[in-house]
């Protein structure tokens, strides 16, 4: 079990200092925006796939801490892996934010939302940028 | 004040966002409770008792509306489902045949999104022009600012009362005056306003007002269209079906019912016309004045606490209504609203549906907090202590 205090620390510092926080002008990444309409929360996700490896992700706008937070960790974890794997990564953090079992060890640092089923005005905030992900991997399947 | 009429004020919430939508006090929901429970038949039937008392009570809530904003005649209240419904009904109604590409269409940009969206929609339909108003240093509209705007081609003006964002009231009269010299219409969204401040439409002069009951103590679901009797006459139907026609063979042969029922097609919102009319009856009782006067007091206690907070960035210092947007320093406001939220405190971070406004502010999100007469200086104090620390904020605002 992860303390809370570290938890806190590691959510601030990607929300703060977010990894990958940049737009985008390359043909080769698709683009999608993907936002809360409950909330105000709105990104733009960018990804790079090449021979079936997500080379690269890149994301940019204006969200909450843990959207903010979540869309940066969720990138360190996803590049480089297999479009496999990472449909898998995702399977396990919804599991995980949904309130059931789920892999940690694969998850890695995401696991700082571990508790967040908890609070259902938070969870579609953590969700947000796999929701986009979904959508840019839907788009890279019929292009 | 009146806070025990609020039964769920009991449940230990403070309530800061009565402008999206108010609570509602027991007499309202007794009223509503009494129709579906005693006499919960259709409207204009009138063939057995029970149907009678429904027509009664329907039309008595459509008097009590006409008294409330002082219009000359019953037939000039047409119930809608809200503020949306009323200027949507106008807009491709009546402002759709009546606009031409030479017209102009004037609003602001601090107006809510049901006051900006169906003008772009007429305004591409006909091709006539999108005017604003230029705001003031406050986002407030001026009777100057105003002048600058309006020329010869000017067909329509339509602005909130009080807005919902900056809360400053606008000078209506003073516009509508100018307005009908040239023979242009004057929309008035009265959803901020027609709960919190007298209202009324002869003095005013205005054409048309829009508002919505839940904005003011009554249900969800109901609305009102308030027009000038010669003007309402001219609206075509966007709907039609049963309750506003007198008479259909075929396509030629069509006689329309007279207003209002003209304008009210289909079974309308019975309990929820029924229970707005409790609720203004209830409005009525506190007074207009004592509840304007009362919000503008906790509005400038709010206001004397928060400037006192060096990380919070106001935007409407000036408000003339209780109705305050903010930012704490460099926190997105809904990671504040889920801060705030932990201690029962109801808040709404966002753009609050006036996303046209950003361009003059520079700020696309805020905190707002809106008041009104059951709200109390111990909650704002509350508010006020939460605000204050801004470790705690950051602390808080993330598990």
């Amino acid at each position: 079990m992860m303390d809370e205090n570290l938890k806190r620390e590691i959510i601030l510092e990607n929300y703060q200092n977010p990894m990958n926080k940049e737009s985008v002008n390359d043909d080769r990444y698709i683009k999608v925006n993907t936002n809360n309409e409950s909330c105000i929360d709105n990104l733009d996700i960018y990804l790079f796939i090449e021979d079936n490896i997500v080379k690269d992700i890149k994301f940019d706008g204006e969200a909450c801490a843990i959207s903010t937070s979540s869309t940066s960790i969720m990138i360190n974890n996803l590049i480089g892996k297999t479009i496999d794997e990472v449909i898998e990564y995702m399977d396990e953090f919804e599991q995980m934010v949904n309130g059931k079992e789920y892999n940690e060890e694969l998850l890695n640092e995401a696991i700082v939302y571990n508790e967040i089923y908890k609070q259902a005005n938070r969870k579609h905030c953590a969700l947000l940028p796999y929701l986009g992900i979904k959508k840019a991997l839907n788009d890279y399947k019929n292009k | 004040m009146n806070r025990e009429d609020f039964p769920i004020l009991k449940n230990n919430v403070i309530y800061l966002d009565s402008g999206a939508t108010t609570l509602k006090p027991k007499c309202v929901i007794d009223k509503i409770s009494d129709y579906y429970t005693n006499y919960s038949a259709n409207t204009h039937r009138g063939d057995y008792d029970l149907s009678l008392k429904v027509d009664y009570e329907y039309e008595n809530a459509r008097d009590i509306i006409k008294d409330f904003i002082n219009a000359k005649f019953r037939e000039e209240i047409i119930f809608t489902s809200g503020t949306t419904d009323s200027i949507n009904i106008i807009a491709n109604g009546f402002f759709r045949n009546i606009l031409d590409q030479n017209d102009e269409i004037i609003i602001t940009k601090s107006e809510h999104a049901s006051n900006i969206m169906p003008w772009f929609k007429i305004a591409k339909e006909v091709g006539c022009k999108i005017k604003y108003i230029p705001l003031d240093e406050n986002y407030h509209v001026t009777i100057e600012n105003f002048k600058k705007e309006i020329t010869q081609n000017t067909k329509l003006i339509s602005l909130a009362h009080i807005t919902n964002v900056v809360g400053d009231i606008r000078p209506i009269k003073e516009i509508t005056e100018l307005a009908h010299e040239i023979g242009a219409f004057v929309v008035v969204d009265g959803a901020q306003s027609v709960g919190h401040i007298k209202t009324d439409v002869q003095d005013l002069d205005v054409d048309f007002l829009a508002f919505s009951g839940h904005k003011m103590c009554g249900p969800t679901g109901i609305g009102v269209l308030y027009g000038r009797k010669e003007l309402l006459d001219n609206v075509i139907p966007t709907n039609l079906g049963g309750g506003m026609n007198e008479s259909f063979d075929d396509e030629d042969n069509v006689l329309l019912k007279e207003l209002p029922h003209r304008l009210e097609a289909g079974t309308p919102p019975i309990a929820e016309a029924i229970g707005l009319g409790e609720a203004i009856k209830y409005l009525s009782n506190i007074g207009m004045d004592n509840i304007h006067k009362y919000e503008m007091e906790l509005k400038n206690y709010l206001i004397d606490k928060l400037v006192k907070i060096p990380h919070l960035d106001i935007i409407n210092i000036k408000s003339d209504s209780g109705v305050i947007a903010f930012n704490v320093d460099k926190i997105f406001s809904q990671d504040v609203a889920y801060y705030l939220n932990k201690y029962h405190i109801c808040v709404r971070a966002g753009s609050h549906c006036a996303k046209v406004l950003k361009s003059e502010t520079h700020v696309a999100n805020t905190l707002r907090v809106s008041l009104y007469f059951y709200n109390t200086k111990e909650e704002i104090d509350m508010l006020v202590h939460l605000l204050s620390d801004k470790d705690r904020i950051e602390k808080e605002m993330l598990l």
